[in-house]
């Protein structure tokens, strides 16, 4: 069941290979929605429980981080990158950047922060 | 708004216009399919003159980078030593053998099910004519090399848009657009379209041209025929004593061709890192570390994972504990450091630089990308579709199948290059953050659309998603115009004690030369610093 979600999702990833003619919507990932941003973006690293990871250098757990209390901060890692965490600022959407962080934030991992973050916070966080 | 229609279009100019049309990601797509600034300036190996004194130097990575930096010095008089995190030599330099198993970040393990003799690489696999640095380390080293097939005229372009989603050949591909395009070319040359521009001679030269290099027919025409065939492939080719004569094929329609995004492939054999000659190694690219290493025995010392990097008037701490088993912290001391450590994982150590080289390491983000490996029980690629190596394309997301550049008509199971995704931007995430066995899976669904026999052929495959390599967190460094301008030369400065070196300190992204070429470079400047100490 699990391949077959996945499945679906890569065959909406239509990819237009090696073309330098851009369309402007083009960069923005097609995925919508907190849970399906985590899934095919962020657990790559992260993990899909949110646990992070560990080798020479490491992905840091989302489970219970305290540095996810204030909002900005998530929204500013996702947004303009920090350190080996690439920048996701040109390729989502104040909505999807919003539905992640607030998906990370409550509801899952053992987070259960109550203040949700808004499309307009991540516009300003630009 | 700038006039771009009368201005040279340079490489630069061009990225530039398209990151103001589509975004950095765009731009970076492209650079990538340029292969931005991939020149090698390689001119011989180098001897560092002067005096060491004995000094010592202690070198992060045992890739191939940290490894030419340990020979190099070690053979003008340093004391060398080199930290690894791995317990093999090579670093991105790997090959997975039958039997070897690969553990990601995340604990999952996967294990080379190959035949006896197959082998996957998951990161660099070709070597061009022109990448004199690594190709000298070859020679050096004793490591054999074998010609990689790149460009194969029977191996398939596919775009699951264009022509029910049927493969071509891509010498079907090639001849049709260049014969279409020529036709319509020659058209406009003879019905005086271009005047004001071409003289006679001129249009003389490109009618000629043009009839030749195009296919064209007597009155200029793109058409079914021997003429065209003789480019794109016979339905029947010409055969011996009765058999039938050659039957052309069908070119395909201009309108359905010019509209489909087949071109996309096309540009592969043209462009300079692509180009033949290339090489290989024979028994897998991971060869070139395995004879370093050998050539190093002694040197490097295995497992360590770095935690602390430091310096001072006196020289350099570097402080690591076991990468497998933790346990107490552990110091090596040297004179200088050569660090080779991706900045992708360097960013998370600390070390005491100054401001201008932390912001290069900490602002420098890593491409995506996955490369599968499938072993299949026959060559049937060989043996049904006289595919013999080289490369065939598709706009699905698994992008690349590559055929082996060796053991062509043997019998048994081979293993091929099913996906190797690294060119659509931050869609390569999407791809990455499925695990290796959804990744595997889609190169197999995506691939059956090309070659039928993929399921029932398939044995087994191995996955590498490079943002989940333990010891890099991502594929290689993925510069863009702007923070070079802003961070490179700050990333390739000495600091001190301290020089950083390794593809991300080049200007070949995801290439050995790059890596080759920057430690050549930074060891060269920190010995000037060291003799002048």
């Amino acid at each position: 069941m699990k391949t077959t979600t996945a499945l679906i999702m890569i065959a909406l990833v239509s990819t237009l290979v090696g073309s330098a003619h851009a369309q402007s919507n083009r960069n923005l990932l097609p995925q919508q929605g907190g849970e399906a941003l985590y899934k095919g973006i962020c657990q790559d690293c992260h993990m899909p429980d949110g646990r992070g990871a560990i080798g020479a250098g490491q992905y840091p757990a989302l489970a219970k981080n305290p540095k996810l209390a204030e909002p900005g901060y998530p929204i500013s890692v996702v947004t303009h990158g920090f350190k080996s965490m690439p920048a996701f600022g040109n390729a989502l959407s104040d909505q999807q950047i919003a539905d992640v962080v607030n998906y990370i934030r409550a509801g899952h991992f053992g987070n259960s922060y109550k203040d949700k973050v808004k499309p307009e916070d991540v516009k300003n966080a630009r | 708004m700038k006039d771009f229609a009368n201005e040279k279009w340079t490489r630069r100019s061009l990225l530039t216009a398209i990151g103001l049309a589509g975004g950095t990601a765009a731009m970076y797509d492209a650079m990538l399919s340029m292969g931005y600034a991939a020149n090698s300036d390689f001119t011989g190996p180098i001897t560092l003159q002067g005096n060491a004194k004995g000094a010592s130097v202690v070198i992060l990575g045992a890739g191939i980078a940290g490894m030419v930096a340990a020979h190099e010095m070690r053979k003008a008089g340093y004391k060398v030593k080199i930290l690894e995190f791995n317990n093999r030599p090579g670093g991105r330099n790997w090959s997975l053998h039958a039997g070897d198993s690969y553990t990601d970040i995340g604990g999952t393990t996967q294990k080379a099910d190959f035949a006896p003799g197959q082998y996957f690489n998951p990161g660099p696999w070709r070597l061009p004519y022109h990448h004199q640095g690594i190709l000298h380390y070859c020679k050096m080293l004793n490591v054999p090399l074998e010609s990689f097939v790149m460009y194969n005229n029977a191996a398939l372009v596919h775009s699951a848009n264009a022509f029910g989603g049927k493969p071509k050949r891509f010498r079907e591909v090639a001849a049709d657009y260049e014969g279409h395009i020529s036709e319509l070319l020659a058209k406009a040359t003879s019905q005086n379209k271009l005047d004001d521009q071409l003289d006679k001679d001129e249009k003389d030269g490109v009618l000629q041209m043009l009839k030749s290099w195009g296919g064209l027919d007597k009155n200029y025409e793109y058409k079914k025929g021997e003429i065209s065939s003789d480019f794109r492939g016979y339905d029947i080719p010409p055969g011996g004593g009765l058999q039938a004569g050659p039957v052309p094929s069908d070119i395909m329609p201009r309108k359905e061709l010019l509209t489909s995004s087949l071109w996309n492939a096309l540009y592969f054999p043209k462009q300079w890192d692509f180009q033949g000659q290339l090489f290989q190694p024979k028994g897998g690219m991971g060869e070139i570390g395995k004879a370093f290493g050998k050539l190093l025995d002694g040197v490097i010392q295995y497992d360590c994972k770095v935690t602390d990097i430091h310096q001072d008037e006196t020289g350099v701490t570097v402080t690591y504990i076991n990468s497998k088993t933790g346990g107490a912290p552990k110091t090596e001391k040297a004179d200088w450091c050569v660090n080779t450590i991706p900045v992708s994982v360097l960013s998370q150590i600390p070390m005491n630089v100054g401001p201008k080289m932390r912001t290069a390491i900490d602002s420098l983000p890593y491409l995506p990308a996955v490369k599968v490996g499938l072993q299949f029980k026959r060559r049937f690629w060989e043996e049904d579709d006289n595919i013999y190596g080289g490369n065939t394309y598709t706009d699905q997301p698994i992008f690349n199948i590559s055929y082996p550049s060796h053991g062509f008509f043997e019998k048994g199971p081979a293993v091929l290059l099913g996906a190797y995704i690294y060119r659509s931007g931050m869609r390569v995430y999407n791809f990455e953050a499925l695990s290796a066995q959804e990744q595997i899976e889609a190169a197999l669904e995506q691939g059956s659309k090309i070659h039928p026999q993929y399921r029932a052929e398939f044995m087994n495959g191995i996955a590498v998603a490079w943002h989940r390599v333990p010891w890099t967190l991502g594929c290689s460094g993925l510069w863009n115009d702007a923070l070079r301008e802003k961070n490179y030369e700050n990333m390739c400065a000495v600091d001190n004690r301290i020089v950083l070196a390794g593809e991300h300190c080049s200007h070949l992204m995801a290439w050995q030369e790059g890596s080759v070429l920057s430690a050549l470079d930074a060891i060269t400047r920190l010995h000037k610093r060291v003799i002048a100490a």
